[in-house]
């Protein structure tokens, strides 16, 4: 047994957890964190995104005494407060999820995948870079558009920002 | 219509919780006390058990209960059983091997389960199933159907000679021969559909809880339809009377017809849990949704069409062998019979056609519908031939078909089906016009300049759904009704909660459902509620699959409606003291036609609960029930084109564009069915080019993970062009067709059409790998 101590959604929380516990496994059943999700047992599926230190990590792929000394944000913790976080929002706006299983991972996934393109995305590279995160259920052309869109409304955002800092 | 009414692209109610993580599916459920369950499977395709030491897991740290099919016989579980009887030709019925939910004597396919161990952690149980002993004594195997009909063959049940299930036939033999026979041209084929796994993204997972003080059983499942999961376990498997049965679906993430079985695992932890006194939770990992999902499609068919000299076709005959895998899953005998053979007249006028089927076991997971369910099949054979057959006689392929189309209704086709309404022309034309057909040859010539073969081909598909007319159906053999109840229940506040037999695992019904309901008095559908998925809240229902949630469950909400509406006017006419005929609903209130008097909704509700002031003998409150019985099924048609561009030195096919010109009907909103179109051509492209269930001689599932699986990612795929021209329908009051299968129906042929045609071949095996593709196109230069 291990202790694992780490911040989540900005609340710090410790546990004992078997040394083999993965993190999804900690987050789901030690932190009641539900909305992390268990798709495959490889590492395919995607349905595990989380962000460890600001990155998107399949929570499936790293153990809990990993993850100790680190800062995760789960889907749980994605809006400030009642405001949805502008990829959640654009998921609703332009129907990116059906069953809802793969949508907390995508949706992590895709918020990476924008702050890491802060000159912009097109079709192809959303595409490409959602390669590791399976749907069954969109065949990918709404979760596409609305990655695309809350990339756009997130570029606007901080360009309004910059321009208020000038 | 109005922004939240019938027809308004609202975006989704049920959104919220799924885009912040607080979507509740099995998995997620924690009951007090509750403990874990892991199977002991099958490692073996076919063998006898000689014997079981369970001595060394119960000894294992956390282990709470070790329990095998032996135990599980004694305590009465049932079989499972196939819901469905089809007799042979020559009389006899189906021949229904055993299927215990725990093997005991024999273990017929990988995966097969044998032992539940139940302990303190996941890891525990995982731990102990492994230190579980069981001795086999191995047997031939044999995992084609084709093969497991030759003789000397291993002999799976005992109850099925030579592992023939049965050998049905639809239609006249006779006419069809003479046709072929007569013809001035017959194309023939030899089609093989390949075996897919349906793979929603949450793995199946089952929670069984036996409260001791009330003896009453909980089950939280993975299901599509948890009422005909409550019936089946009490009716058939013994688990529990169905007062002392409670079935819980959640949140439910997919389906694809593959959550609409009962499988071993709900009924064994429901059992376990009485047994060793705790709740019991069960999730499949997905190597075990792989080897356990009731899989889909597999059928070996040969076709031949008759035309005469003028290209129409005179006759269509088929013969195919179905796969059903080690056991009869619950619908797995409709599937390939009355959900395929009977849609074998697709969009055109023919005379006589004649099918054959033989269904086989064989040492594989059970077979069982798959998105679309019989009519993929169907349409792969028709839309195959269609596009074999005008290359052979050197026609157009979209006017080989449009001579060919039904274009009077209703028709009555000679295998069964009487379609209602249709334009399939209107199909033709609108997806030729957006995929600029007539411009292809240009873009073909452009490609090859760059050295790539561009291909395009299309698929004219129609679908039975909406299922279905219970009558009907328990004249085919269907052991069940497919009618839909609906409860309308408005509150004192006017606030409305609608109980729905349906099930919602992706299809948006708190959405579509309240569109309804708007739509019809004008309440908001944040204040309207749907509530489904619970045995013990709706009374009774049929479930979601075969795309009869709109067509059958939202007629019967729309029933129920109408007797709420009924009810509400006469208190309306009552209160404003006018004729009842003479009162109408408008923006939320109910009126006197041409008059401003009027009553809010919400006053009509709350004079029903007070009752006060309500028509003389009438009784208090305002809540409704209805069953709809369909009277026919629905027929949604379209046409679909594909043009692909390969890479011949690669073999890689790049979809370049897709296009789907559908006809649903009346359509509640429009962005959901969209998403419908586009998740079921993802299916469609995914078993054409991708996918591919394989089991190797012995019977080991080569295919069990997403590392040798080939599921669609969204870099496979090309945005989808879609669009649709509707005739209502109809046989429902809301003129609904249904949506949810028609994408994975209509775009396997397009695409093998596209390809095909690209490299200049005749056919190409599903799916149609880059190496395939590559070894096509080497096999076509010499």
């Amino acid at each position: 047994m291990s202790d694992v101590s780490l911040m989540v959604n900005g609340r710090r929380v410790s546990g004992v957890a078997e040394d083999r516990t993965l993190l999804v496994h900690f987050l789901r059943d030690n932190l009641g964190l539900t909305g992390t999700h268990v798709g495959c047992d490889t590492s395919q599926c995607g349905a595990c995104v989380v962000h460890v230190d600001g990155k998107a990590v399949k929570s499936c792929t790293m153990l809990a005494v990993q993850a100790s000394g680190s800062s995760v944000v789960t889907i749980e913790g994605l809006a400030n407060g009642a405001d949805l976080h502008p990829v959640q929002a654009a998921f609703k706006e332009h129907h990116g999820l059906q069953c809802g299983f793969c949508t907390p991972g995508m949706i992590m996934t895709a918020t990476d995948m924008i702050s890491r393109h802060p000159e912009g995305l097109d079709e192809a590279t959303v595409r490409a870079e959602l390669e590791g995160n399976i749907c069954r259920c969109t065949g990918y052309h709404n979760i596409v558009k609305a990655i695309l869109a809350a990339s756009k409304t997130m570029a606007k955002a901080s360009k309004g920002k910059a321009k208020q800092a000038a | 219509m109005g922004i939240e009414g019938v027809g308004a692209r609202v975006a989704r109610k049920e959104d919220k919780r799924f885009i912040t993580g607080a979507g509740r599916y099995v998995d997620d459920m924690v009951v007090p006390g509750m403990k874990h369950a892991a199977f002991v499977r099958s490692p073996h395709a076919h063998a006898q058990i000689k014997k079981i030491d369970v001595k060394k897991a119960q000894a294992m740290p956390g282990v709470i209960g070790v329990l095998t099919g032996k135990e599980l016989k004694a305590d009465g579980i049932g079989n499972l059983i196939c819901g469905w009887m089809i007799h042979s030709k020559d009389g006899s019925p189906m021949k229904m091997g055993a299927w215990s939910p725990l093997a005991f004597d024999k273990v017929r396919y990988v995966g097969d389960a044998v032992v539940i161990v139940v302990a303190e952690t996941k890891g525990q149980a995982r731990d102990a199933a492994e230190a579980v002993e069981i001795t086999y004594k191995e047997l031939k195997a044999v995992v084609e159907a084709t093969k497991a009909l030759e003789k000397g063959a291993p002999q799976i049940h005992p109850e099925a000679d030579n592992n023939l299930i049965f050998d049905w036939e639809i239609g006249d033999a006779k006419a069809t021969d003479a046709a072929i026979k007569a013809a001035a041209h017959v194309t023939r084929m030899k089609i093989v559909n390949n075996r897919l796994v349906p793979n929603a993204m949450e793995p199946r997972a089952a929670l069984g809880h036996y409260d001791k003080a009330d003896d009453h059983y909980t089950c939280w499942t993975t299901s599509q339809n948890p009422h005909v999961a409550r019936l089946v376990m009490s009716a058939f498997y013994n688990v529990a009377p169905e007062n002392k049965l409670r079935v819980i679906a959640p949140d439910v993430g997919g389906g694809f017809g593959s959550k609409i079985y009962i499988y071993p695992e709900e009924i064994v932890c429901l059992w376990a849990s009485k047994k060793t006194g705790v709740p019991v939770k069960w999730v499949a990992d997905r190597t075990e949704s792989f080897l356990t999902d009731a899989h889909g499609r597999d059928h070996v068919s040969t076709v031949e069409m008759a035309f005469d000299t003028n290209n129409r076709i005179t006759g269509f005959k088929v013969d195919t062998i179905a796969n059903l895998g080690a056991y009869m899953s619950l619908f797995s005998s409709c599937v390939p019979t009355y959900l395929y053979a009977t849609l074998l007249s697709g969009q055109y006028d023919i005379p006589t056609i004649h099918a054959n089927v033989r269904t086989v076991y064989t040492n594989t997971a059970p077979v069982d519908a798959y998105r679309g369910a019989g009519r993929p099949e169907a349409t792969y054979l028709l839309e195959r031939t269609m596009e074999a057959a005008a290359r052979e006689l050197g026609v157009s392929p979209a006017e080989l078909r449009r001579k060919n189309f039904i274009t009077t209704f209703p028709h009555q086709t000679p295998v069964i089906m009487n379609y209602d309404a249709g334009d399939y022309g209107a199909s033709l034309d609108a997806a030729m016009n957006v995929s600029d057909y007539a411009g292809f040859a240009k873009r073909k010539a452009a490609a090859a300049k760059q050295g790539k073969l561009r291909g395009i081909g299309m698929s004219c598909y129609i679908e039975a759904c909406g299922i279905a007319p219970s009558a009907a159906v328990g004249s085919l053999g269907a052991g069940v009704g497919l009618w839909e109840s609906a409860e309308v229940r408005v509150n004192a506040v006017g606030t409305i909660e609608v109980l729905t037999g349906s099930h919602s695992h992706g299809q948006g019904h708190e959405t579509t459902f309240a569109q309804l309901v708007n739509q019809r008095f004008g309440v908001p559908i944040d204040s309207v509620s749907i509530v489904h998925g619970d045995t013990d809240k709706v009374q009774m229902g049929m479930g979601t699959y075969g795309s009869r949630s709109g067509a059958v469950g939202m007629s019967a909400i729309s029933k129920a409606l109408d007797k709420v509406e009924a009810k509400a006017k006469k208190i309306a006419a009552h209160l404003l003291e006018a004729d009842e005929g003479d009162i109408v609903i408008e923006n939320g209130a109910l009126k006197v036609a041409g008059t401003d008097k009027n009553v809010p909704w919400f006053q009509v509700a709350l004079a029903a609960y007070t009752a006060h002031n309500l028509p003389a003998g009438m009784e208090p409150g305002l809540k409704e029930t209805a069953f709809y019985d369909p009277s026919n099924f629905t027929f949604p048609a379209g046409c679909y084109i594909c043009e692909v561009e390969i890479d011949p030195e690669t073999g890689t096919t790049e979809i370049v564009q897709f296009v789907a010109a559908d006809d649903f009907g009346n359509i509640i909103n429009p962005m959901i069915v969209e998403g419908q179109v586009h998740g079921g051509i993802a299916q469609g492209i995914g078993q054409a080019l991708l996918e591919g269930a394989h089991y190797d001689a012995s019977g080991q599932l080569l295919t069990a993970s997403y590392m040798d699986y080939t599921m669609p990612r969204a870099g496979d795929l090309p945005s989808f062009k879609v669009s649709t021209s509707n005739t209502p329908c109809p046989g429902n009051p809301l003129g609904i067709k249904g949506c949810g299968e028609a994408g994975a129906i209509g775009s396997p042929p397009a695409v093998i059409n596209a390809i095909t045609d690209a490299i200049g071949i005749a056919d190409i095996a599903m799916p149609a790998s880059p190496s395939t593709v590559w070894a096509a196109i080497r096999a076509a230069k010499h």
